[in-house]
C-alpha cells in the first residue's frame, strides 16, 4: 500500500536511533510535558529522518534537527486530534504553545534534559521495580520485551508497569526537572541504587538467560558513565569504580562450563588491567572529593581485593577496617556479614564463627544462602565436619541458582572425602 | 514487533448516541488509520460486520457442523481488527490508547506469534 515503511533495522537509520534517541527523547518529553507524546513524536521524528535523510544527507546537528522534526509533527497531530476530542482543545493548545516557545538545543540544555530524564524515572514516588523498567526503557532504550525477559517477568505485567509509572508521573504532576541542591543526595542516592541494582541483576546471573543479563551490566556502566559525565559527584564515582572492579573479574570468575570461581581461587591474570586501572583512578578522585559514601568504601574495597598480587597476600586487617567505616556509613546485615568473612580471614575462622553466629541469633540473614556457606566455610576450616556439613546444607536448601548450588554441593562431597580441616 | 489489536464493543454503547456521534466515530477511525500510515506503524485493518452475520464452522468428528453467530453469548463481541509494527509492547499499548474506539469498547494488544515448520 502506499504507507511508508517502518523505521529501518540496518545502517544510517539505527546506527542514529543508537546514537541520538535517548537525548532526543529527553529534551522532546520536557518540549511537550508528556512521556507517551515525546515519544510518539520522537518516533515521527526518525520516520521523517528515514524518509530525508538519505536524499538530502545527515544534517549537521542531528539531534537538534530530530527535535524540531519531533516538535514540529507532535503540534500537527495534536492539532488534528482535538477536532475529534472535544475536551482536548485549550490543553492542546497550551502544549502547543509551550512547545513552541521551548528553547533549542543548546549543550547545557541537553545535558540537563538528560538529568531530567534520569530524576524523573528515579522518583522516590515511584516504586523501585517501576523506576528499574522506566529507567531501562526510557534511557537505555531496551524494549519493553528485553527488559521483561532480563528480570524474568512476563511482558504484559512489565508494560502495566510501565504504563502505571507514566500515569502516575502525570497524575502526580512529578516535575521534569534537576532536583534542588538540598535534596540532590538522597535523589542522587536513588538513582546509583537503581544502576547498582541493574548491575547486580546482570552480574548474579548465571543461568539460561545469561546472555541477556549479561547486558544488563553492560547497560549499568554505561548510565555510570553517563552519571559521571553529567554529574560528577563522590558516590557516582565510587560506584563507577565499584561496577567497574567487579567487571574486570568478568572472565575468571567462572569456569567455560559456567562454574562459579570464588576470588580466592580465579587466575588473577585473567583480570582486565584497563578496568581496574580506570576504577583505581575513580576512587582517588571520589576520595578527594571528601564525600566518602557506601559505594566509595566498597569500590576501596574491592580495590583491596584488586591490589593483592594472590589471595595469600590479601590484606584482610584493612579491608576490616574499611568494613567498620562502611557499617557506620551504611550499616545492614549484609555489610555485617561481609565484615564477619573479613575478620574470619584476618584472626581466624572461629572470630569469623562468633560474628556469624551473633547474627543468626538476631533472627537477620537467616534465610539467606550465603549465610550458611560463610558459616560452612568457617566450620570446614575450624576442623568441625559434622557442623560444616549442617551448615552446606542449609545453605543448599537456600540457594536458587544452580552454579551455587553445584559450588556448595561440591564442598560437601569434598568434606565427605575426608578433605575437610585445611582450607 | 508485530501486534494485533482486537476491538470488542457492546452495541448497547453506541445505542443511545445520535447519527453524528456514530458518524464521528466512524470518520475518526479513518483518520486513525491515516494516522498509523504517516507514522509507518500501519500493516493492515478491516472493520468486522456483526456477530448475526457469522457462521461458525467445526469438523470435530471429520464431518462438518456449523452454528449461527460466534462461539460464546457475551455482551462485548470482535468488530475489527489492526496490525501494527511497533518497537516493543508498551509503544503498542500507546497506540492502541490513541485509537477512537477504546473510549468505548476494549482493545486487546497481542503479540503477533511466528510459526516455524517442525521438521521430522
Amino acid at each position: 500500500m502506499d504507507a511508508p515503511a517502518p523505521i529501518p533495522r540496518g545502517g544510517l537509520i539505527e546506527g542514529a536511533y543508537r546514537e541520538h534517541s535517548r537525548k532526543v527523547l529527553a529534551t522532546l518529553i520536557r518540549l511537550l510535558g508528556d512521556f507517551d507524546l515525546a515519544e510518539e513524536a520522537l518516533h515521527d521524528a526518525f520516520v521523517a529522518a528515514a524518509d530525508r535523510w538519505p536524499r538530502e544527507g545527515v544534517p549537521g546537528n542531528p539531534s537538534a534537527w530530530l527535535v524540531s522534526a519531533g516538535r514540529f509533527r507532535a503540534i500537527d497531530k495534536l492539532r488534528r486530534r482535538a477536532r475529534f476530542r472535544a475536551m482536548e482543545p485549550e490543553l492542546a493548545e497550551q502544549i502547543v504553545s509551550d512547545a513552541e516557545e521551548g528553547e533549542e538545543m543548546a549543550d547545557a540544555v541537553i545535558k540537563d534534559d538528560q538529568l531530567r530524564l534520569i530524576f524523573t524515572c528515579c522518583h522516590p514516588a515511584l516504586p523501585q521495580p517501576a523506576q528499574v523498567a522506566l529507567t531501562l526503557r526510557e534511557l537505555c532504550g531496551l524494549t519493553t520485551e528485553e527488559i521483561a525477559r532480563a528480570f524474568l517477568a512476563r511482558p504484559p505485567a512489565l508494560a502495566q508497569r510501565i504504563v502505571r509509572a507514566k500515569a502516575r508521573i502525570r497524575e502526580e504532576r512529578i516535575p521534569y526537572e534537576v532536583p534542588e541542591l538540598s535534596a540532590l543526595p538522597e535523589r542522587l542516592d536513588a538513582v546509583l541504587r537503581v544502576i547498582y541494582l541493574v548491575y547486580n541483576e546482570g552480574y548474579s546471573a548465571h543461568s539460561g538467560t545469561e546472555l541477556i543479563r549479561a547486558d544488563l551490566s553492560a547497560e549499568a556502566v554505561r548510565l555510570g558513565r553517563l552519571m559521571l559525565d553529567l554529574l560528577p559527584q563522590g558516590e557516582t564515582m565510587g560506584l563507577l569504580a565499584l561496577m567497574l572492579l567487579h567487571d574486570s573479574r568478568r572472565d575468571a570468575r567462572t569456569t567455560p562450563d559456567g562454574e562459579v570461581i570464588l576470588l580466592a581461587d580465579q587466575d588473577r591474570t585473567l583480570w582486565d588491567r584497563a578496568l581496574i586501572e580506570e576504577g583505581f583512578g575513580l576512587i582517588d578522585r571520589a576520595f578527594a572529593t571528601r564525600q566518602i559514601g557506601p559505594y566509595t568504601l566498597q569500590a576501596a574495597i574491592a580495590a583491596v581485593h584488586t591490589r593483592a598480587r594472590t589471595a595469600d597476600e590479601t590484606d584482610w586487617g584493612e579491608i576490616v577496617g574499611l568494613y567498620d567505616v562502611l557499617m557506620r556509613a551504611s550499616p545492614s546485615p549484609v555489610v555485617r556479614l561481609n565484615r564477619a568473612v573479613a575478620v574470619g580471614m584476618h584472626q581466624g575462622p572461629q572470630a569469623g564463627l562468633a560474628l556469624v553466629n551473633a547474627l543468626l541469633e538476631e533472627g537477620d540473614l537467616s534465610d539467606y544462602h550465603l549465610t550458611y556457606a560463610a558459616q560452612a566455610d568457617f566450620y570446614r576450616r575450624a576442623g568441625d565436619k559434622p557442623a560444616a556439613r549442617q551448615a552446606y546444607e542449609q545453605a543448599l536448601e537456600l540457594a536458587l541458582q544452580e552454579p551455587e548450588r553445584r559450588f556448595l554441593q561440591k564442598r560437601l562431597q569434598e568434606l565427605g572425602e575426608g578433605g575437610g580441616g585445611t582450607s | 514487533m508485530k501486534y494485533m489489536f482486537l476491538i470488542y464493543l457492546d452495541e448497547a454503547k453506541f445505542a443511545p448516541m445520535s447519527q453524528d456521534e456514530r458518524d464521528g466515530f466512524v470518520n475518526a477511525m479513518l483518520d486513525y488509520d491515516e494516522e498509523l500510515r504517516a507514522s509507518g506503524n500501519y500493516l493492515i485493518s478491516e472493520a468486522l460486520k456483526f456477530p448475526s452475520e457469522a457462521i461458525t464452522v467445526r469438523t470435530w468428528d471429520g464431518s462438518l457442523s456449523t452454528t449461527d453467530g460466534p462461539f460464546a453469548e457475551t455482551k462485548e463481541h470482535l468488530s475489527g481488527f489492526h496490525i501494527v509494527e511497533a518497537r516493543d509492547l508498551n509503544e503498542a499499548v500507546a497506540l492502541a490508547a490513541r485509537m477512537p474506539l477504546s473510549r468505548v469498547g476494549s482493545i486487546e494488544v497481542r503479540p503477533i506469534d511466528h510459526l516455524e515448520r517442525i521438521e521430522k
